[in-house]
């Protein structure tokens, strides 16, 4: 015999007593593990699309749209690419690396393909050194989030899947999607002809599953020449050094570039930024719930199991129980329905998101040890406070209730 | 054993007062068996209840075995009480989940004593009491004398010197009375102390001294204890 022999044989004799505060604890802990497992991984899917989108920010041709840059990805409408010297000599705070683009179609191996013209950084650290501006100077003004902080560029051209920029790129070069390499045969060494000129295959970029896989990438230069298109770009992406950099640079950029438009990536996943959002106030509300409901069930049985048990509490005191072990014992009552409520709460959240994650959200939702422990530990501490007073109530019973007869 | 100084108990109800217990001086010594006979609501639950170290008296002090009871923080007077008293409740108290053997274990269990030993001495003292084959019954499971003579096993369970009974034979048959009072007398026989509260008349005489309660004043009793309590 023991205090937890003691407590157990109790709750399993009459389980119906604490049945709804287990109950009430359960529920709360399912809705806030479910609805923050499927915040968390939208807000990840929200992170990945906009990583997989690239750029932060796009400077378009006043008159497209972020539809036609992205369903398309060729637009006859363009840009002087003299702003991209403009946004550099402005050294604006929170830009990171620029990327101007001039995408164009072309023929590989008798099949469309999407020729982009790409700038690569090793030019812009050669034209800020030929402006005298210090390149990026300013990029982390403004950051609050240090993981936004600077990046080391690897100079393998795959990274362009990745990184959306190339720190090296010669005129007579070009790297090639995975599609194109796939359907063309092409590998890196050999040459492929566009508009008549072989350009050496430097690269085949990773398969991305984006439109990126057929595309075929060169010097920005050299497509304006081949095109005879002229100093012009369809769309300059412009990475920010993180989030918060990105937003404010909106409305300097579009100040700056009053010819062109100015859009945030962000803008393209904003439903579910907002529904993240909305879901990431509605787990603070079960919070809420959680607390006060749970809270004041827990504290109402383990109340009036204290009522209940008085002339039991009187007899255990009477026999020379301690006032602090007759405290443990309540709270290790509010304990047993607490872990309950919160493993099984837990479990069928994990379910519940797994289930509803896929269907409602679109996201695979996979269990996250840190979330439920949180909640977990959130259960007891509610259970623990709720039950704190009826306990403390019940250790100064008076002992002498044990000779009132029933 | 028990030294009793002028003690007042006072209960208010409503602005009323009423005096529960009133009692100039008393001693009881080691070894004897005092019964304590009045009427309902005389003021003898209170009588136990202050000499079990549970209800301070609002003046005069209880000395047990040499020490003010009552100037004990509450700790030591639940270790005293552990250690030293046993109780008898009329109703018996059993804790109506556990087992015979679980409810002996208990104040072996707040003693602090090893599982192993709780069980080894649980098991003795229900035999003891002719219970050896209903340890594992519930006390829903056993006849009314079957629950006092496991609450018997449970008040010897830690060997006390003192046992403070309420009405120990009220809800008994004749035949699990006289086994309880039968213990007593052993109890007794072995130089430890009883002081029973009874409305029994037959379980009164066992006792080798008898008080009466009357409207919360303890006197010795003048008449038969047959009479008295009748």
């Amino acid at each position: 015999m023991n205090l937890k022999t003691l407590v157990w044989r109790e709750l399993a004799e009459r389980p119906s007593a604490m049945l709804t505060s287990t109950l009430t604890i359960l529920l709360g802990v399912t809705a806030l593990v479910a609805i923050r497992h499927v915040t968390v991984f939208s807000e990840r899917e929200v992170g990945q699309q906009l990583q997989s989108l690239g750029a932060n920010v796009l400077v378009l041709p006043k008159d497209a749209t972020l539809q036609d840059y992205y369903s398309a990805d060729l637009t006859d409408r363009t840009l002087p690419e003299s702003h991209v010297s403009s946004i550099l000599l402005e050294n604006l705070a929170g830009v990171e690396r620029l990327s101007p683009k001039l995408c164009v179609s072309a023929k590989v191996a008798n099949r469309d393909v999407t020729l982009t013209g790409i700038l690569p950084q090793s030019e812009f650290q050669a034209k800020a050194a030929w402006q005298s501006v210090s390149l990026f100077s300013n990029k982390h003004e403004g950051c609050k989030k240090a993981a936004c902080g600077p990046k080391t560029y690897d100079a393998a051209p795959e990274t362009l899947a990745s990184e959306r920029t190339i720190d090296q790129l010669k005129g007579n070069e070009a790297i090639i999607g995975a599609d194109v390499a796939e359907f063309s045969g092409l590998k890196p060494g050999q040459t492929v002809e566009l508009f008549g000129e072989k350009l050496q295959v430097l690269a085949v970029l990773p398969r991305t599953g984006t439109v990126d896989d057929s595309r075929v990438f060169a010097h920005l230069h050299t497509v304006q020449r081949l095109t005879n298109a002229g100093e012009v770009v369809n769309a300059i992406e412009v990475m920010g050094c993180c989030e918060d950099a990105a937003g404010g640079l909106v409305p300097k950029l579009a100040e700056l570039l009053p010819d062109a438009k100015v859009v945030t990536i962000s803008q393209v996943v904003s439903t579910q930024v907002g529904v993240n959002r909305l879901m990431s106030q509605m787990s603070l509300f079960v919070l809420g719930i959680l607390v006060i409901v749970g809270g004041a069930s827990v504290a109402s049985t383990i109340s009036s199991n204290v009522r209940e048990r008085r002339r039991e509490v009187g007899t255990l005191m009477a026999l020379g129980a301690t006032p602090s072990l007759v405290t443990r014992m309540f709270l290790l009552k509010a304990w047993a329905l607490g872990i309950v409520g919160a493993v099984g709460g837990s479990v069928l959240g994990l379910i519940v998101a797994m289930v509803l994650g896929s269907q409602w959200a679109g996201v695979a939702v996979k269990p996250l040890p840190d979330l439920i422990a949180l909640a977990i530990g959130a259960a007891l501490v509610i259970t623990t406070l709720a039950a704190l007073w009826p306990a403390r109530s019940a250790a100064k019973l008076d002992p002498c209730c044990c000779f009132q007869e029933v | 054993m028990f030294h009793l100084q002028d003690i007042t108990k006072i209960y208010r109800r409503r602005q009323r007062e009423v005096v529960a217990f009133k009692a100039p001086s008393l001693d009881i010594g080691l070894g004897e068996y005092v019964a304590v006979v009045g009427p309902s609501g005389s003021g003898k639950t209170t009588l136990l209840s202050m000499l079990g170290g549970m209800l301070s008296p609002d003046s005069g002090k209880v000395f047990f075995e040499g020490e003010s009871l009552y100037d004990l923080p509450i700790a030591e007077r639940t270790r005293r009480r552990r250690e030293r008293i046993g109780f008898v409740f009329q109703t018996f108290n059993l804790v109506p989940y556990l087992t015979a053997l679980e409810n002996v274990q208990v104040p072996l269990f707040l003693h602090g004593v090893s599982k192993a030993e709780q069980r080894d001495r649980a098991v003795a003292l229900l035999e003891q009491v002719g219970l050896g084959n209903r340890i594992e019954h519930k006390p829903s499971e056993l006849s009314t004398g079957q629950q006092q003579r496991v609450a018997l096993a449970r008040t010897l369970a830690n060997n006390p010197r003192l046992i403070l009974a309420d009405e120990p034979t009220g809800n008994l048959d004749p035949d699990s009375r006289e086994a309880v009072l039968s213990l007593f007398d052993n109890f007794v026989r072995e130089g430890r102390t009883i002081v029973m509260v009874t409305h029994d008349p037959a379980a009164a005489a066992r006792a080798s001294r008898r008080l009466c309660l009357n409207d919360g004043t303890l006197v010795v009793c003048e008449e038969s204890p047959v009479a008295k309590a009748a």
